[in-house]
């Protein structure tokens, strides 16, 4: 990596020369001038030849002579901690064209489960992530492969970042077109009463459908509000007892956070050190209940009182990473729990059902989405660094819009999971022969005993 | 119940009920009906506390699904207060209410006095008198019936009693008891029994689940001889069986087949396969079936 040329720009810390804060060009940089930019300044670019620099700014189609961009991240309050995560962090190119793509296909994911909802190809619950991937995507990319992640219902972009593609996800939420049955001489048409109820290609086999999705050290998708937190703490304690120097990365909403059950945990993985992530994704609504309703103090990194907590942008991807880095070698070190809330915005409305107007203002939504969108906020930092170019954007864009398409088609045609899967799993060894759940003889459907 | 009534569904007539029990109290202001932050835990501990100083509460669980983090206060805390204080305290003005059953996630479990009804017009006349029981009452609201069940709704107030079964159809030969949306299952299956097998059924509305009306449910299986309960709540340890092992006990020599329970299997609730797990029409009457020709 040559590190030469533009790296003494940034010695005499450019941003705070505000009439500098425009330059667009390679002689502006040169200099002394930064780029301005809506969430975080570039602090230095780093180019692979120093030869073609002169081509660096000016000639985004080019760009990708850049390798590395330095940014200055968004401020983070921290509560009991003498120092917080890195004010800057250096973007690698490969890194940030991976995260556009890994943004692009959520965001395209969310989409198309909305699209489908809408045309009852899913149907139940289904929570939809647009507006908050920089959360999972962010933390994603600081934490180890084999650390846990433990997270609640809102839950696809998680799916994914751990690695299960997007046609499972789609399929585990898809309905089967048709099923028919015949049982005793009566016909049963369930092609109607099962819309939306998952295929057998699920990544839960359409059992678990929108909630219930877990993968590679990843304990899913749970339903009921709070209730994942022990359980995190409890992935933490098998961790920390074994010694295998992972982590769990705990999340829960801004509503879960006033449940009993949250505080309880607080309260364990302190009096024991684990190696514990709590992440509040405060995206300021329970359902329709804003944080204000609800929470006598808004401030969740301080919530955990004893545990030390640090408050990020949850809308700019790097910071996010930074925190994460941060508070997983906070964590891993053996110094115990710590918190993280991620500011962040739901798009959608609560679930499907929830329009998501009553309880706040289109314009609110609107301003979010102008002003503080995650993905909006990446592109932007890529083409004025020169990380990509706007080829780069459009590829990347085509590709994640050709993933998600093709994972539509997938979820839509999939097999439909077979009536005896209705007996299987809930015992250890479950086979259809001499199956042993009380009360059922799922051919005659009709109690047993 | 008589004068002037009005089209509405459940969720209307409880609303309505609500209305009448607020209205009764001249202090009635908008700052008694608020928002909770998410704790069921703390919802219902802070209105066994509320009812123990002597106000009237009534809890909101969004879903019956979400009542178990506060399974503790109801199990322990609630139906025991008057008890463990010999009658020196007691939250008997408390009253949780909680829309349940199948549409997506079912549940169903029991405590102290459990109520649940079967339409709008039982929901208003039973919520009023749990409201004002002299005991603590968890009101188990089927959401499917929310607003599918729409009903002419006497707009004054009235109630109907507690742990009174009513019978919605004389019958001779076969008993069917339900409770809360089986009982709607329950009329198909009394109507396909006449109209296919010329069997007549004596259909049963529980309504109240704790304490139940255990003599008219006697009353009923001495006379026909057979009983039949569907319930969504799975099978093992299911409120069928207590009510099956009653009637066992006390009408022993008049049965003439196996008592039938109908009701889930013992398995989680399955997000796919909820047609084939609840107890549906088909599989009330094969179990029908299996009794009138035991
Ligand atoms: C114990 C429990 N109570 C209530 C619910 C119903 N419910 C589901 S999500 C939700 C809101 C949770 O909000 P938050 O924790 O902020 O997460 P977000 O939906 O914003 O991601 C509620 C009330 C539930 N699932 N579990
Ligand atoms: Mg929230």
């Amino acid at each position: 990596m040559l590190r030469a040329g533009l790296r003494s720009l940034t010695s005499t810390s450019p941003l705070n020369k505000p009439d500098l804060n425009t330059a667009r060009t390679y002689e502006q940089l040169k200099a002394g001038v930064s780029i301005k930019m809506r969430m975080g300044c570039i602090l230095k670019i780093i180019v692979a030849s120093p030869s073609k620099k002169g081509l660096l700014v000016r000639a985004r189609g080019l760009a990708s002579e850049v390798n590395e961009a330095e940014f200055e991240l968004s401020d983070c309050p921290i509560h009991k901690l003498d120092s917080g995560p890195a004010k800057k962090a250096v973007l690698t190119r490969d890194d940030g064209l991976h995260f556009y793509r890994q943004m692009q296909v959520i965001r395209r994911m969310e989409n198309a489960a909305s699209t489908m909802y809408k045309s009852k190809v899913i149907r139940g619950f289904c929570h939809l992530y647009s507006g908050q991937e920089a959360c999972a995507i962010g933390m994603q990319a600081a934490i180890h492969k084999d650390d846990s992640i433990i997270t609640a219902y809102r839950c696809h972009a998680w799916t994914y970042i751990r690695g299960i593609p997007v046609a499972d996800i789609l399929s585990e939420l898809a309905a089967p077109c048709m099923l028919m049955y015949e049982v005793n001489d009566v016909k049963y048409d369930l092609s109607e009463k099962l819309k939306g109820e998952g295929r057998k290609n699920g990544c839960s086999k359409g059992k678990g459908g929108s909630m219930h999705m877990y993968g590679h050290e990843y304990y899913g998708g749970n339903g009921i509000v709070g209730a994942q937190v022990p359980l995190g703490g409890g992935i933490a304690l098998a961790h920390k007892y074994r010694d295998n120097g992972q982590i769990c990365v705990t999340l829960y909403g801004d509503g879960a956070a006033n449940q009993g059950q949250v505080f309880e945990t607080y309260n364990m993985a302190k009096l024991w050190d684990l190696p514990v992530i709590f992440v509040c994704e405060n995206n300021g609504y329970g359902m329709g209940t804003s944080v204000e309703r609800a929470a006598a103090t808004t401030e969740y990194h301080t919530r955990g009182d004893y545990i030390p907590g640090i408050k990020v942008d949850g809308m700019d991807i790097l910071t996010v990473r930074e925190a994460t880095r941060f508070a997983a070698d906070f964590t891993r070190s053996g110094k115990g729990p710590i918190l993280m809330e991620l500011t962040t915005y739901r798009y959608y409305g609560h679930s499907m059902s929830d329009p998501g107007t009553s309880y706040r203002s289109r314009d609110e939504v609107q301003s979010i989405r102008k002003t503080r969108d995650p993905i909006m906020s990446l592109r932007e930092k890529l083409l004025d660094s020169g990380l990509a170019d706007t080829d780069d954007i459009k590829r990347i864009e085509k590709e994640a819009k050709e993933e998600v398409d093709a994972a539509v088609k997938v979820a839509q045609a999939g097999p439909e999971p077979a009536l005896d899967d209705l007996f299987l799993d809930v015992y250890a060894d479950d086979n259809m022969e001499g199956h042993k759940i009380r009360g059922c003889d799922n051919w005659i459907r009709q109690a047993t005993n | 119940m008589e004068g002037e009534t009005q089209k509405m569904n459940l969720f209307q007539s409880l609303t309505n009920a609500m209305d009448i029990i607020l209205d009764s109290d001249p202090t009635a202001g908008k700052d008694r009906v608020f928002n909770t932050p998410l704790s069921e835990q703390g919802i219902v501990g802070f209105g066994i506390g509320m009812a123990a100083a002597g106000a009237t509460a009534i809890a909101e669980i969004q879903f019956a699904d979400y009542i178990y983090p506060a399974f503790d206060q109801l199990v322990n805390e609630a139906s025991t207060f008057r008890y463990r204080s010999g009658d020196l305290f007691n939250c008997g003005s408390l009253t949780v209410r909680a829309p349940c059953g199948a549409v997506g996630h079912g549940a169903l479990y029991h405590s102290q006095s459990v109520v649940i009804p079967r339409g709008p017009i039982q929901a208003k006349g039973l919520f009023l008198s749990s409201v004002r029981d002299r005991n603590p009452t968890v009101f188990l609201e089927p959401k499917i019936l929310y607003r599918q069940a729409v009903e002419e709704v006497p707009v004054s107030d009235y109630e109907i009693p507690l742990s009174e079964a009513e019978i919605l159809e004389q019958g001779s030969d076969v008993t069917l008891v339900g409770w809360g949306t089986q009982v709607h299952v329950l009329r198909e299956v009394c109507k396909m029994a006449k109209e296919e097998l010329g069997v007549s059924c004596e259909l049963i509305d529980l309504q109240t689940i704790i304490p139940w009306d255990e003599e008219t449910i006697i009353k009923s299986v001495l006379k026909t001889g057979r009983l039949l309960i569907a319930h969504e709540a799975p099978l093992t340890a299911g409120f069928a069986a207590e009510i099956s092992s009653t009637i066992q006990e006390n009408c022993f020599l008049s049965l003439e087949a196996p008592i039938q329970r109908v009701c889930g299997w013992d398995t989680p609730f399955p997000h796919i396969f909820e047609p084939f797990y609840l107890p549906d029409k088909w599989r009330c009457f094969e179990a029908l079936k299996k009794i009138i020709s035991y």
